[in-house]
């Protein structure tokens, strides 16, 4: 397993130009391009499929930001089904043969930061800028250390999980594939026939089955667990109600 | 040279040593998935809310095995110590 390779170099700034980078856009263009589809020309009674699947999609996303966070933050649902959409579609990339985006922690960790931020800034927002401070003092000012340990490690706590599952998928995904190689060319190697050599035996179906478990599952699992996880610390710090 | 091959055998041992860390949440995870199969035994008409919660706590639940499969990688693949001989 090798980091995402550097495509270009964008003169002048020095910038390098990743793998990740082109599939965030490639990625960004197909949820545009999806949203459009689904919304255009809608009506008020719905005659399509289309217009009814994005009907659902956005109130199953309302429904999960109210049941979570309650119906105060509900301006909330753009970014979390964005969050939704653009991590599904980017670790589910990976079966189409590109690099999955969130492989790459910085992409997971820019999520997390974001979240970071959010939280903190509600936070200031309800309690102001002293009740925020004075929220690393409790419940005894000796806490305070561990109070700001406990912070900090949420952001990277989220990045590293989103982060570790999908690139764990990859490394078996393709231990996986150069293991079952190895398996068909020693068994078929005793067949002194170049083409029967080259039968792909057992690269062929056996690994759908755990990219089931490791591609599919684990992406929308993780999608719906940082979505949760970025719903549950921002209205976490609200405590009305 | 000795040196390098004794940096790469130790991180390669350590790498392995990481992954010790995938017991807890191995423990962790089938304690929840078996109090989730009890609560949906007992009431199984909230067969959604708990396969959600459980999933949700099994994912947090994870973050130390995590932590351990993060060390494993960056000990294989960018390994620091071999750039300190």
């Amino acid at each position: 397993m090798e980091g995402p390779k550097i495509l270009f170099t964008i003169p002048y700034l020095n910038i390098n130009v990743t793998e990740t980078v082109v599939d965030t856009w490639l990625v960004m263009a197909v949820v545009t391009i999806l949203c459009i589809w689904l919304t255009h020309g809608l009506e008020i009674v719905p005659r399509t499929k289309r217009q009814l699947a994005a009907e659902k999609l956005v109130s199953m996303v309302n429904n999960m930001v109210l049941n979570t966070m309650g119906h105060r933050y509900i301006s909330f649902a753009p970014y979390i089904a964005a969050l939704f959409a653009t991590s599904m579609i980017g670790s589910l990339s990976s079966l189409i043969g590109l690099r999955p985006l969130t492989a790459d922690f910085s992409t997971t960790l820019a999520w997390a930061l974001l979240a970071f931020i959010m939280i903190q800034g509600n936070n200031i927002r309800l309690n102001g800028i002293g009740g925020w401070l004075k929220g690393f003092l409790d419940p005894v000012p000796f806490m305070l250390p561990l109070n700001l340990v406990s912070e900090i490690a949420n952001p990277i706590s989220m990045s590293f999980r989103h982060f570790g599952n999908i690139a764990a998928g990859m490394v078996i995904t393709s231990l996986l594939y150069s293991a079952l190689a190895a398996l068909s060319s020693f068994i078929l190697g005793w067949i002194p026939n170049e083409f029967v050599a080259s039968i792909p035996l057992f690269q062929l179906g056996l690994p759908a089955i755990l990219s089931i478990y490791f591609d599919v599952f684990t992406s929308f699992l993780q999608a719906y667990i940082i979505c949760m996880l970025t719903m549950v610390y921002v209205s976490g710090v609200d405590s009305r109600e | 040279m000795l040196e390098r091959a004794i940096v790469l055998a130790a991180s390669a041992v350590g790498a392995g040593l990481a992954m010790i860390a995938g017991i807890g949440p191995g423990i962790g995870q089938g304690y929840a998935a078996g109090k989730a199969a009890e609560a949906v035994g007992r009431q199984p008409e909230a067969k959604g809310d708990i396969t959600s919660t459980m999933l949700f706590g099994c994912a947090v639940a994870e973050s130390t095995g995590i932590y351990g499969l993060v060390v494993a990688l960056i000990l294989l693949f960018a390994n620091p110590l071999i750039n300190l001989l």
